[in-house]
């Protein structure tokens, strides 16, 4: 009950500063809070990475094994993305087996490094046909203040650059580097009448959960969108969206480069 | 399936289709005898069935909303529709598309009128040939119709897919596997216009100026099928009231 007039209160806040032609925490409609990435935090995986955005954050580890290729892809490594929004992330998660949140955030954050081609499936190949690398992303939710979908893919893709092939201890050569592509960044802006903002905190969600997903990668070419809430947008909205979302996305694309060229 | 060497040829499609042509859609409202409303339909290879039952009551009872009434969308594939055999039940694939085509609906459904109640709409797709999706929100709307639900307008729904650099209306199995993108749409059709995008998803690699005219294309697809939908359920209320 008590979380209920809360959000109510905020809510209010949030929308009398919009009519101000501002956001709670000072930010731009079309600013980023701060990333902070933190590579190679768990030992145990073949690449880690936490990220902080604001005070969301998220930890992605990266574990391969060798297993079998897809039949109509012989040639190519695997990647399997999967999200746990654990119940000590938030009030509002629950144990249990994924809800269709975390299966949507799983499949969003999927869909932009696979659509990217970021990670080099061809060179993950080691027997045609019977043998090939299986990458498995877990997405692990520490806390949630908000956008935790923008966190995670942040984090997804520093833990696969981060990310080593363990061919040595499975006796199929030396270990090496994954190889990487592309780096995708997915914008997600929450909408708000005929207004947006991009990567929306906890307090400003409490207006509503109507988002749009926009997955930039290299060269400002979209590789993923995905329509979130039960709302309709119009067109000259998208538009203004897209715009704005594939120049946020360069953005973070520099500072995923800055930061991790540093750790690894 | 092997990849095709050319998926477009002479400006034609492998299924002889011009790029901007919609595969053929039959539509027949008020299929099942038990459903409060219900509408089977084709689209191409694709054969889905969709049902609505309510509003009725919301059980169990903590579902409950005191100021509208609940809409649950299930999407879910006979094992026998495709060609290698799916197992029954939910996956992450159909958990996702139901989602979202929840929330489109739930953006038509004047659920205000029908507090503590639930909205069920189920869809079965017994043959899917890329576009599925698409098919079952076509099929939804009409049977949302069918069971006289209260909607701000007709929901219609149509991809748009990059093959070999050109997009095209409507992709079918080949150019969903094969091509470079894929886009599908859901729009808000009111007074017979266009107003707003209630789903929206894409995958693939399109520049910004591409997926402007994927829109175009889209907008131009759903007005054709919104014309079938239109006469469809004309003709399903002008028989009734012949047979009365």
């Amino acid at each position: 009950m008590t979380e209920d007039i809360l959000s109510e209160v905020k809510k209010d806040y949030v929308l009398s500063k919009l009519r101000e032609g501002e956001r709670i925490d000072g930010r731009k409609f079309d600013e980023f809070r701060k990333v902070e990435i933190k590579t190679g935090l768990i030992e145990k995986a073949e690449g880690s990475a936490l990220v902080k955005l604001g005070n969301t954050q998220v930890v992605v580890g990266v574990k391969m094994q060798p297993g079998e290729p897809f039949p109509d892809t012989p040639d190519k490594g695997v990647i399997i993305v999967n999200a746990e929004l654990v119940p000590l992330a938030s009030p509002t998660f629950e144990p249990g087996p994924p809800d269709e949140n975390s299966v949507e955030l799983a499949r969003v954050v999927d869909r932009g490094i696979r659509e990217s081609e970021a990670v080099d499936l061809s060179k993950l190949c080691i027997e045609e046909g019977k043998k090939v690398w299986i990458i498995f992303v877990d997405i692990h939710a520490l806390d949630d203040d908000g956008n935790l979908l923008d966190a995670s893919a942040i984090a997804s893709i520093c833990a696969l650059l981060d990310a080593k092939v363990p061919a040595s201890r499975f006796g199929v050569g030396e270990d090496f580097k994954l190889p990487i592509n592309d780096i995708p960044v997915s914008v997600t802006s929450l909408i708000i009448g005929e207004k947006f903002l991009i990567d929306p905190s906890r307090d400003e969600m409490s207006v509503g959960d109507k988002t749009i997903t926009i997955s930039v990668g290299r060269n400002d070419e979209v590789v993923a969108i995905q329509k979130s809430g039960d709302y309709l947008l119009n067109e000259s909205l998208f538009e203004e969206v897209l715009e704005k979302s594939i120049v946020a996305g360069r953005k973070i694309r520099e500072e995923i480069l800055r930061q991790c060229s540093k750790t690894c | 399936m092997h990849k095709p060497e050319r998926l477009i040829v002479d400006g034609k499609r492998l299924d002889g289709r011009k790029p901007d042509e919609l595969r053929p859609i039959r539509i027949e409202v008020d299929f099942l005898k038990r459903a409060d409303g219900s509408c089977y339909l084709e689209m191409g290879k694709n054969r889905v069935v969709a049902a609505v039952y309510g509003p009725r009551e919301a059980h169990p009872r903590h579902i409950q909303d005191p100021t509208k009434a609940v809409v649950r969308y299930r999407y879910n594939m006979a094992p026998f529709s495709v060609e290698e055999r799916k197992r029954p039940g939910p996956d992450r694939r159909s958990v996702e598309i139901s989602k979202v085509s929840k929330e489109a609906f739930e953006a038509v459904i004047m659920k205000e009128l029908f507090p503590r109640s639930v909205i069920d709409i189920f869809v079965e797709v017994l043959q899917a040939d890329a576009g599925s999706r698409t098919a079952c929100i076509n099929a939804a709307s009409v049977a949302l119709v069918d069971a006289g639900i209260p909607i701000k307008g007709i929901l219609t729904s149509v991809a748009v897919a990059k093959v070999d650099g050109t997009l095209v209306l409507d992709p079918m199995k080949e150019e969903d596997n094969f091509g470079e993108a894929d886009m599908p749409f859901a729009f808000l059709i009111r007074g017979g216009k266009i107003e707003s995008i209630a789903l929206l998803q894409m995958d693939g690699r399109m520049t910004k100026e591409e997926i402007k005219e994927a829109m175009k294309l889209a907008k131009k697809g759903a007005m054709e099928i919104y014309q079938l939908q239109r006469e469809a359920i004309m003709k399903r209320f002008l028989e009734e009231e012949e047979n009365d």
